[in-house]
């Protein structure tokens, strides 16, 4: 229904743009242009993922995109007073969208295409490289298709990192059978939504790399698990669903190949632990969401005791690019042991918050200064938490770090996920220190003791430290509180609960002796 | 509290029926429960049991193991502020002191995926950013017109 004479114009549909507004910005648009006879086609994309510039209205003209922003539903009459249809200038235009630094420097791989398309067309999801690995994949063998995910380097972009190759490879070996695929869509790290900003912006490409993660290793069945404080990632993905299922794309003769594969989209419920991958499995069984023990390891015995896959929304959308273009392609891409790009995720106190998916290797410095420019609130900033509530608190000095896996673990942090979650002058550390125990506390799946009662203990015991009461005493306590968890934990939420805490107290220990040196 | 009648039985039945009764579409089915009758009445615990056949002490188990699940109904409007790190950065404590003081209901969100524009909360399943407590007072009322 390409109207020719109409004009194109983009305001996000992302469900952090319309948090401020995006939705009354396109009604104010639609009402008008509507009112001024002018004909336009109005498509709600994805977020381009610069989150201080949203509402981040685009224009489609003869020299590319222009962008305007951020536009609240006040400054539109005045947008089309100056004819911002035909590019015009006006105070909030930010000139060509792909020429705005933030985004220009970025190496977009696994976001190629979001924030550009309509997320639910699948028309412009072909016409911007959609399906070229699926099917690719499609003419390749289970075992080549294994080979070139091993070949990329490609490791779990969830937290734990691990080759996503090899994890594939295992459950390929397994006898045929029923078999499933997981997309962990839980994203649970506070400072982290790269997840949902994909399944947003861009379902299909979770879709394309699950049905090839299926015919990799011979599965037929997958599960989105979505987050519920995700609702309408979930309402994309399961239109996504419908959508892939009439055109053929699912269902039992994928793209006439005789392949077939379903997908289903379960919502979990409020479950911090249901991210680690043997909690999800029992949620989507329907079951409490408690921690299992490895092995066996799910690639083995997994979903209703079948091989079962069990990736990050991420790891499963880079999958066809890769496949696309090549292991070597993304292999180029990064350093050392960490290949291909990675979507860094900026919180916090920072001016210019957002998504930058670029190389490995890049500095925390680079990130925070260069692309974040900074604290919101004017203040110095004091720390970094990074890769989300079991990460560590990075102080400004060690911000020269280089975000790799391996670099990141030398110094002492963490990539999880990928996120950043700046603290600025004012933030009381012992008090974040309390919270990780609190934290663990209220999401401990209860399986372990020293999980389950070594968090209420040591909140207990910062609290006697927040108020001067025995502080030495309290803090050797406290150290043996986080050994006992770090080394008595089956998995990492008690496992690493320690590492903010620990790293607070480095850090940080002036926040920890305050009452007690007056 | 609600009372279930025979109605209402139905219905918790026939959602039971679109997922073809299987026990491990429990917590979907708990959720269009709760999205229904606005919480988990214990009647219709009983009925989920029967018609999944599974015992009412494991629907217990599963509804008191996840945080999205209650038991009795909102007393007010279904509100959640996040109290996660990102938006503490940012003072999402004080927005919890206001609204307490201001006597909102609210549960506490671990993260809803709005962190470059906290402070977050969640009105209803819809997601709002960059609130203070100006701007929540504002949204409340909105919401109770
Ligand atoms: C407490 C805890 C929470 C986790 N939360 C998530 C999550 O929200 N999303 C995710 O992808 N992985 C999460 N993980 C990691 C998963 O257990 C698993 O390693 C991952 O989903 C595997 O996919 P990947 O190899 O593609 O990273 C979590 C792990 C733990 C211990
Ligand atoms: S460490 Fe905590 S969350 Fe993990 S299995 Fe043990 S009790 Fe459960």
């Amino acid at each position: 229904m390409m109207d020719q004479s109409a004009i194109t114009l983009y305001v996000p549909g992302d469900s952090a743009a319309c948090s401020v507004g995006a939705d009354e910005v396109a009604q104010r648009i639609s009402e008008i242009a509507q009112s001024k006879n002018i004909h336009i086609k109005l498509i709600r994309n994805g977020t381009r993922g610069m989150f201080w510039l949203e509402p981040l209205v685009e224009v489609q003209t003869g020299q590319g995109r222009l962008a305007y922003g951020p536009v609240t539903p006040d400054d539109v009459e005045s947008l089309f007073e100056v004819d911002f249809l035909h590019g015009k200038l006006h105070e909030l235009a930010l000139g060509l969208t792909n020429e705005i630094p933030y985004f220009a420097r970025q190496q977009r791989l696994t976001f190629a295409r979001c924030g550009i398309t309509d997320p639910l067309c699948l028309v412009d999801y072909e016409n911007h490289g959609g399906l070229v690995g699926l099917r690719k994949a499609l003419a390749d063998t289970p075992e080549q298709i294994v080979e070139t995910v091993t070949q990329s380097g490609l490791r779990g972009r969830g937290g734990a990192g691990f080759p996503t190759g090899i994890k594939w490879k295992t459950a390929l070996e397994q006898p045929a059978g029923q078999k499933y695929i997981c997309a962990n869509a839980d994203e649970g790290d506070s400072g982290t939504f790269a997840d949902r900003i994909l399944m947003e912006g861009d379902p299909f490409c979770l879709l394309e790399g699950m049905v090839i993660a299926g015919r990799a290793v011979g599965a037929s069945i997958g599960y989105i698990y979505v987050r519920s404080e995700y609702p309408d990632a979930a309402q994309t993905m399961r239109r996504a669903v419908d959508i892939w299922r009439a055109a053929k794309l699912l269902g039992d003769d994928i793209d006439g190949s005789g392949q077939a594969f379903e997908i289903h989209v379960r919502m979990g419920a409020g479950s911090y632990i249901c991210g680690e991958d043997t909690s999800m499995l029992e949620s989507i069984e329907g079951k409490r969401g408690q921690v299992k023990v490895k092995p066996p390891i799910p690639a083995i015995d997994g979903l209703f005791g079948q091989p079962t896959i069990i990736n990050n929304v991420l790891s499963l959308a880079s999958i066809p690019i890769i496949l696309a273009k090549g292991a070597d392609f993304y292999r180029d891409f990064g350093q050392g042991r960490s290949r291909g790009t990675q979507a860094f995720q900026l919180g916090g106190d920072i001016a210019c918050g957002g998504l930058v998916e670029t190389a490995f290797g890049i500095t925390m410095r680079e990130l925070i200064e260069d692309f974040g420019q900074g604290s919101r609130s004017g203040k110095a900033i004091r720390t970094v938490q990074a890769g989300g509530p079991l990460g560590a608190y990075v102080p400004v000095s060690d911000f020269d770090m280089q975000m790799d896996y391996e670099k990141m673990t030398e110094a002492g942090a963490m990539l999880g996920h990928g996120g950043l979650v700046v603290f600025s002058e004012g933030v009381n550390m012992a008090a974040q220190a309390r919270f990780a125990m609190q934290f663990c506390e209220i999401e401990s799946c209860g399986k372990c003791t020293p999980c389950r009662i070594g968090s209420v203990r040591g909140k207990e015991t910062l609290d006697k430290i927040m108020v001067g009461e025995n502080v030495e005493q309290n803090l050797e306590l406290l150290d043996e509180i986080c050994e006992l968890l770090t080394k008595g934990s089956l998995c990492a939420m008690g496992g690493l609960t320690p590492m903010p805490v620990q790293s607070a107290i480095q850090h940080f220990r002036e926040d920890f002796a305050q009452q007690a040196k007056e | 509290m609600i009372a279930t009648g025979p109605a209402n039985q139905d219905r918790v039945r026939q959602i039971c029926l679109a997922y073809d009764a299987q026990p491990s579409a429990l917590i979907e089915i708990l959720h269009q429960v709760q999205d229904e009758f606005g919480f988990l009445p214990k009647d219709a615990l009983v009925e989920i049991a029967d018609a999944l056949n599974i015992s009412r002490a494991d629907i217990y188990g599963v509804v008191t193991f996840y945080h999205d699940f209650r038991r009795a109904p909102l007393t007010g409007i279904d509100l959640k502020i996040c109290r996660a790190e990102a938006c503490q950065a940012v003072g999402s404590q004080k927005l919890a002191e206001h609204a307490t003081t201001n006597n909102y209901t609210f549960t506490d969100a671990y993260c809803l995926g709005n962190c470059a524009l906290g402070p977050a909360v969640m009105i209803d399943k819809k997601l709002y950013g960059r609130v203070d407590a100006d701007r929540l007072d504002q949204l409340l009322r909105q919401k109770g017109e």
